[in-house]
């Protein structure tokens, strides 16, 4: 294969600069495995290490400082016959670390070089996440206080299932580049090298030197055995092949005369665990099945199984415009949590309004009529109370009728789950008027 | 009529789906996170691709990587994550990257509360980007809103090739609604254009009379460069002023001089008014309610709703305020985009009421506030 150096943008490192080296090197690494350019994509990051895309003729994509590995992720998703080759300098896996970290436990088949020279070559020096403390760098003391990272043992630990560590100024570069990109998975090769410009102007450091260094860690040469795993891709696509499509929007045609005086306001008011927002989506579809318009806004809180739960429903003849409620025609007092967080709007009940109330949970209903019913009495268990209060508001006639509540069920459930609703909507007894 | 029965978020995944969108990645944020599941569900069945990001700068440079390989993408946050998308932002508006960006705007500052709405983040959707380049921001009032306002969204994105924002609220994003069936119809989709064939493919170039360069994938047959550094239309970085002069006046004014012919608002004169009342977002339903009331009453008021908010649709503007003695901009902040109809309306008198405490404004706050502001 030829050369997929770009001839007229040739190299700008300066002499001496161990990227340039690795440049020539991966040149001779593509043409090992026969790519041509229209194959590749280089991903680069920020810093010297980013100006390696415009040195070859692939497909390129240059961005911002730390996150090369998330374009590159996006791309590798989207064309999975692409060979994605993404070079960061050790700047960038400070910064980027996260992502790092992600591509690691995420494996998909993209090979990441770390161009590492110990410092911020291209901003004065400054050190990075890989300089070493005894080193004199542009940060004056600063890393002198700081660890510095294994890039290829933290690789390792977050679950790469392919880690080289190794020089640059190594023979064999090129076939060990090769084989990390002909790894179905995500290769990581930590290429040590030598920043002439910055690092080595005040730090003594050869090609002999970073031998030493490396012999001082583990060897890291390929395959991690107890990384090994499926490609995350190919993996993907398997999966998604068995899923089913999610349906269209269910059309409800109206089938029944609307219930109800008009425009109605209705308010449940729970607590964490009584299924109001399903029961307040019930009273949607009912009202939907009888040609209502119907809005349904929830009260969220940040807990899951505790406090209150509210949802708010406007039923209308009309399109709904303004989705709020300030004076509600139905309130449902199920739980205290939410009677509390509404206590204000109940206060201010009206004459016209009717409050569904569960026995045993206080309201304060203003001059509302109120309708007392012990769930608890008959059996109930608070989880099924709001759809008791449905059942027992359909038998009162109040905003919906039984074949509305029904039509709902019918389309929100369905076997075992829709019979006991169904049961319980029929069998639930409507309690009594609280008298004035 | 049939209706149909679905929040905010879902009807924005089911337009995303509808206008081609075959990528999505998100990290999960109230109140956006429902947008991630809906995609989650849609996408993997149909081919596409749905991925929960490692966090939001991951998840919006995802979609930039798919969009460049030639995939339709879409992510979806709310104020805390769209502070971190900003470097991402920047990157899209800068480098022409089609992307819909859902922010699903909740009481801020910061990360403020998960489940209160608001509009507190239009004019950061605005100048988010480094550079100060001009984008796209559209505002849904409703679900119907969601669903057709995403398909615009991408049309636009793919048609400008740029970042187009959707500007939701948790009071849209969560809040179920019947639509009419038939309101979910996507109409027109529009596809990415490849540069005219038979001439050397030069990433950021235009034909001449074009503002916007043709697209090529990466991953295609010919090579293609992407770069977030300054560039001419070779897609190489360049210092050269008079490319960097010509690049930036093109990406300016491919957005500003456009915006007649998307611009999307809801104009409803009432006759004899001299009042306009100005809004956009979920607050619109609360400004038509409180005019349509006060219209009844024999005390007419216009009103205008606003849906494609960047660039400042200003003819439709000027259009509507004429004859107006006074302008009443509600909004769900403390007073943002009432900067801009000042801007566009001088001479006019121009009120405000804003509102951002987490509840909606109401039709009567906005009828006190027309009365006796």
């Amino acid at each position: 294969m030829d050369s997929l150096l770009n001839a007229t943008r040739p190299p700008v490192f300066c002499p001496g600069c161990s990227h340039e080296r690795i440049t020539h090197t991966l040149d001779q690494a593509f043409r090992a495995l026969g790519l041509s350019g229209a194959e590749i994509c280089m991903v680069s990051d920020i810093g010297c290490s980013g100006l390696f895309d415009t040195f070859f003729h692939t497909h390129a994509l240059h961005g911002l400082h730390g996150r090369a590995l998330t374009y590159a992720a996006g791309i590798k998703l989207a064309r999975p016959e692409l060979n994605v080759v993404v070079t960061m300098g050790d700047g960038g896996q400070g910064i980027g670390g996260a992502h790092l970290l992600a591509a690691c436990r995420r494996n998909l088949d993209l090979t990441l070089l770390v161009l590492n020279n110990f410092n911020f070559g291209m901003t004065g020096g400054q050190y990075s996440a890989t300089t070493p403390p005894e080193a004199q760098v542009g940060s004056g003391f600063l890393n002198r206080l700081e660890r510095p990272l294994d890039i290829a043992e933290i690789a390792r630990a977050a679950g790469a299932p392919y880690v080289v560590r190794c020089s640059a100024y190594r023979g064999d570069l090129s076939a060990v580049i090769a084989q990390a990109m002909a790894y179905k998975g995500f290769s990581v090769v930590d290429i040590w090298g030598i920043c002439p410009g910055r690092f080595s102007k005040r730090n003594r450091l050869t090609p002999k030197l970073i031998e030493e260094m490396l012999a001082r860690h583990p060897v890291m040469e390929g395959e991690i055995a107890e990384n090994r795993r499926p490609e995350y891709g190919a993996s993907y696509r398997e999966i998604a092949a068995g899923l089913r499509p999610v349906a269209a929007p269910e059309a409800i045609e109206p089938r029944f005369a609307p219930a109800g005086r008009g425009r109605e306001e209705v308010i449940l008011l729970g607590s964490a665990g009584q299924r109001i927002l399903t029961a307040g989506e019930l009273l949607c579809l009912a009202g939907a099945h009888a040609g209502l318009h119907t809005t349904q806004k929830n009260d969220y809180d940040i807990t899951v199984l505790r406090g209150p739960s509210i949802s708010e429903l406007i039923l209308s003849p009309e399109p709904i415009g303004f989705s709020g409620i300030a004076r509600p025609s139905v309130v449902v007092a199920l739980g205290p949590e939410g009677v509390a967080r509404r206590r204000k709007t109940c206060e201010g009940l009206t004459a016209e309004a009717v409050v569904i109330q569960a026995a045993g949970v206080d309201i304060p209903a203003g001059t509302a009529r109120t309708r007392r019913v012990d769930f608890k009495a008959q059996g109930i268990k608070p989880p099924d109370w709001a759809l008791a209060a449905l059942g027992v508001m359909a038998k009162l006639d109040v905003v919906m009728r039984p074949e509305m509540l029904e039509a709902a069920l019918a389309a929100r459930l369905k076997g075992e789950s829709l019979a006991g609703a169904l049961e319980l909507v029929r069998r639930v007894e409507t309690g009594a008027w609280v008298e004035a | 009529m049939a209706l149909t029965l679905m929040e905010g978020n879902e009807a924005i995944a089911r337009g995303a789906v509808a206008a081609g969108c075959r990528f999505f990645a998100g990290y999960p944020i109230t109140p956006a996170t429902t947008i991630l599941n809906h995609m989650l569900a849609m996408l993997p069945p149909l081919g596409g691709v749905c991925v929960q990001g490692e966090d939001e700068i991951a998840s919006i440079g995802l979609c930039i990587g798919a969009s460049m390989a030639g995939m339709k993408a879409m992510t979806a946050t709310s104020g805390p994550g769209i502070s971190l998308y900003s470097e991402q932002i920047s990157f899209a508006v800068g480098s022409e990257i089609p992307l819909v960006i859902v922010d699903i705007q909740r009481l801020g500052p910061s990360t403020g509360s998960a489940t209160r709405g608001a509009d507190g983040d239009v004019q950061f959707l605005r100048w988010g980007n480094s550079g100060g380049m001009p984008v796209i921001v559209l505002a849904p009032i409703d679900v119907r809103d969601c669903f057709t306002l995403t398909v615009q969204a991408f049309n636009l994105a793919e048609r400008y090739r740029c970042p187009v924002f959707i500007a939701s609220n948790k009071e849209i994003a969560m809040t179920r609604e019947t639509v009419p069936i038939e309101g979910l119809n996507p109409g027109e989709v529009v596809e990415r254009r490849p540069p005219p064939a038979a001439q050397p493919f030069l990433p950021f170039e235009t034909a001449p009379g074009e503002a916007v360069p043709g697209f090529l994938p990466i991953g295609g047959k010919t090579l293609v460069r992407q770069t977030s550094s300054t560039h001419g239309p070779d897609g190489y970085i360049t210092t050269d002023p008079a490319v960097i002069t010509r690049t930036l006046a093109r990406m300016q004014a491919k957005i500003e001089s456009a915006v007649d012919r998307f611009t999307l608002v809801d104009h409803r004169p009432a006759a004899g008014a001299d009042t306009l009342l100005l809004a956009y977002g979920v607050s619109a339903r609360a400004a038509a309610e409180a005019a349509r009331r006060l219209t009844e009453t024999g005390r007419p008021v216009s009103v205008l709703i606003l849906k494609t908010l960047w660039p400042v649709p200003e003819a439709a503007i000027r259009r509507a305020a004429e004859g107006m003695r006074r302008v009443l901009v509600v909004e769900m902040n403390l007073g943002q985009y009432v900067h801009e109809i000042a801007r566009v309306l001088p001479g006019v008198r121009i009120d405000f009421y804003g509102q951002m405490d987490g509840r909606l404004i109401t039709p009567d706050t906005i009828t006190e506030a027309l009365i006796h502001g």
